[in-house]
């Protein structure tokens, strides 16, 4: 089950599909007229930054299971939501960063709504696992950090609504607008990036809940085997506890 | 805007292009790697139970034990 053939079939579904959206990117793809070659940037970048946000909200949605439920799966699910989100989102700060070198000359533009709600979203939940790590009590961390994660995940459209509503439009925007949208023949690399970015988001996902249940299962069968004093307590740490027993 | 045409007086901005691509594939890559030390630290304290079972146990028939196809495929 942890290790079974579902994952291997995503993970090679994955490699697949990131493969497909990357070649046709950089071989069938036009060439952007105003952006040229560095618009390619946007076929990995907006991705990830879509999924980011989207599995924040998941992370959200989850932690709204957590707090009807109380099962620890949920926190646990949550959790590594959030915590590849960030990972994610780091991604899309650094090559938004490389973009923006490339088209304006500045690393970062501070009047920009897109750039700055992003920056406010990701330090928002920087601050996630470190307010995990200063609760000492899981019980009440658990449910602490479902409640940042509600009350995040619900910022979070807050993104995409700052997007739209932003005047100064120098961010370049990829979806259709009214005034004319993604060409055709940029419209298959760039929703296949976009499945392919889900797609090792969620196997991304899947590896890690695989990890973390494989942990406590480990401790349950060192603590049936060799006893209670074999299996080291659990010290401070911001990583959500399973069941053990 | 974006406009599909194709022009021979673009800028070349390869450099920044791979450094974007580089960032993302390295990412990737670090999440793996920290991965394979889970799963090399997770098959380490698999064997070290296993050798306490033994202890405990005494060392367990090698037809009760999975083939290594299936043990692979679990």
């Amino acid at each position: 089950m942890l290790y079974g053939t579902r994952l291997r079939a995503l993970s090679i579904a994955t490699l697949v599909t990131m493969t497909a959206a990357l070649a046709l990117a950089f071989f069938y793809a036009p060439m952007d007229a105003d952006q040229g070659f560095m618009q390619k940037i946007f076929y990995i970048h907006v991705p990830m930054g879509i999924v980011a946000l989207c599995g924040f909200v998941w992370g959200g949605i989850n932690a709204i299971q957590h707090l009807r439920t109380r099962d620890a799966k949920y926190d646990l699910r949550s959790y590594v939501a959030i915590h590849l989100s960030l990972i994610l989102g780091a991604g899309v700060l650094v090559t938004g960063s490389i973009w923006a070198k490339a088209s304006w000359g500045h690393w970062w533009v501070w009047d920009e709504p897109t750039l700055v709600s992003f920056l406010i979203v990701f330090l928002l939940y920087a601050t996630y696992q470190p307010m995990r790590f200063s609760i000492e009590d899981r019980e009440k961390q658990a449910r602490y950090a479902s409640v940042f994660a509600i009350t995040a995940g619900a910022f979070v459209p807050l993104n995409f609504i700052a997007v739209r509503l932003a005047q100064a439009y120098t961010h370049p925007r990829v979806f259709a607008t009214a005034d004319g949208g993604l060409p055709a023949k940029m419209q298959l690399p760039f929703y296949l990036s976009l499945l392919g970015m889900t797609l090792l988001y969620i196997t991304l996902w899947r590896y890690e809940m695989a990890s973390k249940n494989t942990s406590a299962k480990l401790r349950a069968l060192r603590r049936k085997l060799a006893g209670d004093d074999a299996v080291a307590p659990v010290g401070r740490t911001a990583a959500p506890s399973l069941p053990t027993t | 805007m974006i406009l599909a045409q194709t022009t021979s007086a673009l800028p070349d901005n390869t450099g920044y292009v791979a450094a974007a691509y580089l960032v993302f594939f390295a990412l990737v890559l670090i999440y793996v790697v920290i991965m394979a030390s889970k799963l090399a630290r997770f098959e380490r304290e698999l064997t070290e139970l296993n050798d306490v079972a033994d202890e405990r146990f005494g060392p367990s028939a090698p037809a009760a034990r999975p083939a290594p196809e299936e043990a692979a495929r679990r």
